[in-house]
């Protein structure tokens, strides 16, 4: 089992902005009437968005009542579910793979990378207070070994350089450009295809 | 070689565009009304006739599954319900689909939800797939504008509406049940089975759970008639499907294939060979991580389908094939496969919980040079007592890889072993008092 850890230092309460409480109704819509317990995780990412990438605990709370659920079973979800933080992470949030597949393509090279720049351990923020990186299971991207997750998007095909380039992009409060680092193909062979040679749109 | 006029997937690799007009210009919508005005029946048995398995793993009959839907609707709605939580290690092609092949995902859940009677379909989809999410959202979005789907859809006089809702990182909500658990707002946490969730599946309604490769090639079959796609592989292993080669090759990469095509052409011609040549191969791990790791005295010969697997004790699974070559070290690439389902494990079984951690740790002591002989007995014995004994298959997924391990690299594990110092030199510890701990029978 994982673990979730909870900060110490807790806001005292939380509130949904505006626009948010416009777009939980959307995503409780999405379920029957009587089941709006459904619309959880939806809601919890949505609290993420607005509290700097974070749950606090307050933000449960409210998130319980919000949905008529006990406290107890949104506390639940939200400590079961790994990408939900229940402390602060940078503004960019790196996730390393370092399941097999990425790991005989060398993800302990980003690995070490984010520990050289970022930080020495996990979910510390960087000096600058901007950036924090995590080691994490399977993103599922495998052919395009190793790579990274920052925020929500996916860095594919990397190597020593490139993720170099990247996180020394990112300590300057700049998001660069997502996808493969060697631009390839999306899931195509790097060498050219082998398959789907002479298909055209009809 | 599979001809490319029999791929499915013509947009792949996205050279074609995803948009929703592409699509219909590559056919996809064109005889949807069709082949609904043919009725439930028919397309069940349609389904049956091609002999499609489940592209989800376990491989079981897509229109066994679907035909399990009650007949009648009675007071409860009927569920269906797109399993897109993929995370099984090694397997990236639903990924592919959800961002370059939507429609055909859409047109399936329209017929399969009309086939088993629903009006309301859930696509389950990871988390981390936030981008695939949105891509999808907008595919949906535009097939409602086009009135594919929604009231009416496609003027078949079928109402469908397709929900997209995201997890968020937990590996085990790609079981069925524990995926019908998050989707009603709960831990996700496998349900005994029975009642099988045909019959009480989504907040007790009947429900039918399905991959997304498989609901995907739904539309095509029916189009182009079961015959054609089970003349495509072997019988009981028919059609085509998406690999996803990763791992020590030249050219990783995805690649649609006839079931039970080589697993030697699949590594040589599509990924470009084993880095160092064949030779250099060590194991390949066939189907995504769940499943056990073939040497390549096996990879020589072996056919990439569900039953030819089975029989060298592995299986097709996901079809997530890892290379691993002969510079890696093969105890450390499983000890990290067992960090993942220790990581990963719900904690509801208690030989999951703590059976996955013991493999872990054993596993890690055996790549450092820390283990005693004893201890590879003792591994074999945990991956036996959680096998079997668990709610969900998970218990199963952790404990096959350890067990392939010890099945054919039990001499690679016994170099880095030791006596168990202790009882080799018999000490006599003055002040230890229970010495009789330290004899052999009751160390």
């Amino acid at each position: 089992m994982s673990i979730n850890r909870i900060s110490q230092k807790q806001p005292e309460t939380f509130e949904f902005s505006k626009e948010n409480l416009l777009e939980s109704e959307k995503e409780i819509k999405k379920y029957p009437k009587d089941k709006k317990a459904s619309a959880i995780i939806a809601l919890l990412y949505l609290v993420q968005k607005q509290n700097d990438n974070w749950i606090p605990l307050a933000a449960i709370k409210y998130v319980a009542k919000f949905l008529g659920i006990p406290y107890i079973q949104a506390y639940e979800v939200s400590t079961f579910y790994s990408m939900f933080n229940l402390s602060p992470v940078g503004k960019y949030f790196i996730q390393v793979c370092t399941t097999t597949p990425c790991m005989i393509r060398g993800s302990k090279k980003v690995v070490d990378i984010c520990k050289k720049y970022i930080s020495k351990n996990q979910h510390e923020l960087s000096e600058n207070k901007i950036c924090s990186w995590t080691e994490v299971e399977c993103l599922g991207a495998c052919v395009n070994a190793p790579m990274m997750q920052i925020n929500q998007d996916y860095f594919e095909d990397l190597d020593e350089n490139k993720t170099e380039e990247i996180i020394k992009t990112l300590l300057e409060d700049k998001l660069p450009k997502s996808g493969s680092a060697k631009n390839r193909k999306n899931t195509a062979p790097e060498k050219g295809k082998t398959t789907l040679l002479e298909v055209k749109n009809a | 070689m599979l001809n490319d006029d029999d791929r499915i997937f013509k947009n792949l690799y996205n050279d074609l565009g995803w948009d929703i007009n592409l699509a219909v210009a590559r056919g996809d919508w064109s005889q949807t009304k069709h082949l609904i005005s043919k009725g439930k029946d028919w397309i069940i048995k349609e389904v049956k006739d091609s002999e499609l398995r489940g592209r989800g793993g376990a491989g079981f009959p897509t229109g066994l599954k679907l035909s399990f839907a009650p007949k009648e609707v009675g007071s409860r709605p009927h569920y269906l319900v797109i399993n897109a939580d993929e995370s099984e290690p090694g397997t990236c092609k639903d990924r592919d689909i959800l961002r370059f092949e939507p429609q055909k995902l859409i047109e399936g859940c329209l017929i399969a939800s009309y086939a088993i009677s629903a009006h309301t379909c859930y696509i389950y989809i990871r988390g981390e797939y936030f981008r695939e999410g949105q891509r999808l959202q907008e595919s949906i979005n535009q097939a409602y504008e086009k009135k594919f789907i929604g009231k009416n859809a496609c003027d078949s006089g079928w109402d469908l509406d397709i929900y997209l809702h995201y997890g968020a990182g937990a590996y085990i909500c790609g079981e069925e049940t524990a995926l019908l658990e998050s989707l009603e707002g709960k831990k996700g946490l496998p349900r005994l089975k029975p009642p099988f969730p045909a019959l009480v599946g989504l907040y007790g309604c009947p429900t039918i759970v399905n991959n997304v490769e498989t609901i995907a090639v739904v539309p095509t079959i029916l189009m182009r008639g079961a015959k054609w796609f089970a003349s495509l592989g072997k019988p009981k292993n028919t059609g085509t499907k998406i690999f996803c080669i990763s791992g020590n090759v030249n050219n990783p990469c995805n690649v649609e294939e006839e079931m039970g095509i080589p697993l030697k052409d699949l590594i040589e011609k599509h990924a470009g060979g084993v880095i160092g040549g064949w030779n250099n191969l060590q194991a390949v791990i066939p189907g995504g991580s769940s499943m056990p790791l073939l040497p390549k005295s096996i990879c020589e010969t072996i056919n990439m389908d569900f039953d030819s697997l089975i029989k060298v004790k592995s299986g097709l699974g996901t079809a997530g094939v890892v290379v691993i070559n002969k510079d890696q070290d093969i105890i450390k690439c499983m000890a990290r496969i067992a960090k993942f389902y220790k990581h990963e494990s719900c904690g509801q079984c208690t030989p999951c919980r703590e059976g996955c951690g013991w493999m872990w740790r054993m596993l890690e002591r055996m790549a450092d040079n820390e283990a005693t002989y004893k201890e590879i007995d003792l591994l074999h014995d945990v991956t036996k007592q959680i096998e079997g004994h668990t709610i969900c298959a998970f218990g199963e997924g952790a404990a096959w890889p350890v067990q392939g391990l010890l099945r054919h690299f039990r001499k690679e594990i016994e170099k880095r072993c030791h006596e168990e110092p202790l009882i080799k030199r018999k000490s006599n510890i003055p002040y230890l008092i229970d010495q009789h701990l330290l004899e052999k029978d009751s160390a």
